[in-house]
């Protein structure tokens, strides 16, 4: 368990990652990585309860995370890197010929952490779902989270499977959604909008919790309190407020790096505003 | 010939609902979900002797594949249930990334394929599933003939660590396989050996196919017939040695000559033993609204056809 000034260290530098990562394949998404990093760095330390050096495919007995939001791996690879579950050396080959580090994530080639590819949105959601029911039928009390981002819940099958999460009562699930209001088209509302996106959930039969997602302490505050809120009966969704490209001041405030490379003087831009804590791969 | 008795007509889903009850009974890890579909895809024993491991998903096919995959992650065997035409077309994408490039463990269990499907039309009658599932790398593609056999691959499929798309149907046909046949995943049939020309069938065509062998035998034409239950991997070996013996080859299904088992025989025989070819398949169409058999006449895939298939190969030899 860390605390909070530890995670916030920690969370600079999968941002350092991130970059770094995106800028070497010169491709990638680095706005959601960046929004989300401090989500994923509170959720792998503090919150999931399993053991990255004993990686479970079936992750019996450990809690279990899936990535709906696939194009946001350089975040879920760093984080993976940065607690164990494989060398920080390896983030450097990310999306390069024949790496486990495939642009969205996959387990094809084996990486330890990833269980079912993502990156087509809208399927995390039914697969968590999925992996809850088998917990519950093999009497498995641990967890299932699941990632999402605001511009995938206009995917029909997220619907489809909120109606069957609500309805069947499956209460071992926390799903958590990137709500940064902005998509590759631009922001959300003008693209295609979420209406009442709460009043939705809740009306799906969901318990609904929000939170600032780049406020360190809120997210460890409002994950546990998910945690406490499972096992009754409901399954819960967590509302994330984030800024897309957090910690990067050019890349705020805009859905330009929803899905772009910097350059070399953008990149070193950016790592001067991110500080090197635990160590550049 | 090798003579094939019907042993009682039944319907090849039905062969399905039996191996998983049985399953049931037998494998604590097999679950099953259905998209309000259980009575066509006969599992009411399963759901009621264990409806513990039953997810009855609503009328939501999308979310049916992807809790699947999600409990196949878990060490479970699901079997997931629905008419072909959802199974395959309207889920494509859900197998495709959780399923076939995840290698989740999920069965897909395609009822009320191809056009026997009958009096509910071409919203319901797909004849593309196959090519759509043998595309998908990591997908085994078992397209069963009758009853009998229709149980064994089920049983078959429970036992193999894999995405499998098991495809059946809605009619009663025809019962002719052994009860306790031993089911091959990959691995073809031969039927009756023969030396004139190489009869390859799957799913419901077989019968008709072993129909038509025997009015050939009786005309002096000597019919080599081989049931391919799986379009994939498919038995190449079978293909190619009995193709180099009879130097004729027809493919019998029920399905478009587009992405069929013809297409994929084409494309062993082309590259091995180029031979010339004739196909029993739909080309190019939708269906329509009719009983089975009237359909099996109208769309070219009855007895009849086969026959006349058999004869204009042979004239080109």
């Amino acid at each position: 368990m860390a605390d909070i000034a530890e995670l916030k260290l920690m969370a600079s530098q999968v941002r350092r990652d991130i970059i770094r990562m995106v800028s070497g394949a010169n491709s990638g998404h680095p706005g959601g990585s960046l929004g989300c990093a401090d989500f994923m760095t509170a959720l792998y330390k503090n919150i999931l309860q399993n053991n990255p050096a004993d990686f479970r495919y079936d992750g019996h007995g450990h809690d279990m995370f899936y990535l709906s939001n696939g194009h946001i791996s350089p975040l879920w690879y760093s984080v993976l890197a940065r607690t164990g579950y494989f060398g920080v050396e390896e983030l450097g080959s990310f999306r390069k010929l024949g790496a486990r580090l495939q642009g969205h994530p996959t387990p094809d080639k084996g990486i330890p952490g990833v269980r079912v590819a993502s990156g087509s949105l809208g399927q995390g959601l039914s697969v968590g779902i999925g992996t809850a029911l088998a917990k519950k039928m093999n009497g498995d009390r641990s967890l299932v989270f699941t990632l999402h981002g605001d511009g995938e819940l206009q995917e029909g099958q997220i619907w489809e499977a909120a109606m069957f999460a609500g309805a069947k009562k499956v209460d071992n699930i926390i799903a958590t959604v990137d709500y940064n209001g902005k998509q590759i088209d631009g922001p959300v509302d003008h693209v295609l909008s979420l209406g009442d996106l709460e009043a939705k959930w809740r009306a799906f039969g969901w318990e609904v919790l929000t939170m600032n997602g780049n406020v360190m302490e809120e997210v460890v505050d409002t994950l546990g309190k998910a945690r406490s809120m499972t096992g009754n009966g409901k399954p819960i969704v967590i509302l994330m407020k984030t800024e897309m490209g957090f910690g990067v001041d050019f890349m705020m405030g805009t859905h330009a790096w929803h899905g772009k490379a910097p350059n070399a003087e953008q990149t070193e831009k950016a790592l001067a505003q991110l500080e090197e804590t635990l160590g550049d791969y | 010939m090798i003579k094939y008795e019907n042993t009682g007509s039944k319907d090849t889903r039905s062969g399905f609902g039996a191996a998983l009850d049985i399953l049931g009974d037998e494998n604590p890890n097999v679950v099953a979900l259905c998209a309000d579909l259980i009575g066509s895809l006969k599992m009411d024993n399963f759901v009621a002797k264990h409806p513990e491991r039953f997810i009855q998903t609503g009328i939501a096919e999308t979310n049916m594949i992807g809790m699947a995959a999600g409990l196949a992650v878990a060490g479970k065997i699901p079997f997931a249930g629905t008419f072909a035409a959802f199974a395959s077309g309207h889920v494509y994408n859900q197998i495709r990334q959780s399923v076939c490039y995840s290698k989740t463990n999920v069965k897909i269990a395609a009822s009320h394929a191809g056009i026997t499907l009958g009096e509910d039309g071409a919203t319901h009658q797909i004849m593309e599933d196959i090519g759509l599932m043998k595309m998908l790398p990591n997908m085994v593609v078992i397209n069963p003939c009758d009853y009998n056999q229709t149980k064994a691959a089920t049983l078959a499929a429970a036992e193999y660590v894999g995405p499998v798309y098991l495809r059946f149907g809605r009619p009663v046909v025809p019962n002719f396989t052994a009860a306790d046949q031993k089911f091959e995943i990959g691995k073809a049939v031969m039927m009756n050996p023969g030396k004139d020309v190489t009869l390859i069938a799957t799913g419901h065509l077989v019968w008709k196919s072993i129909q038509a062998a025997e009015i050939l035998e009786n005309e002096g034409i000597s019919v080599e017939l081989i049931n391919v239950h799986t379009i994939k991997p498919l038995d190449a070996n079978a293909i190619i040695e009995s193709a180099k013996k009879t130097g004729a080859v027809v493919v019998a299904e029920e399905h478009l000559i587009s992405g069929g088992l013809g297409e994929s025989v084409a494309q062993v025989l082309s590259q091995n033993v180029p031979t010339p070819m004739e196909f029993v398949a739909v080309d190019d169409k939708f269906g329509e609204s009719g009983t089975p058999d009237e359909l099996m006449k109208k769309f070219h895939l009855d007895t009849s056809d086969v026959v006349e298939a058999v004869k204009r190969v042979l004239s080109r030899k």
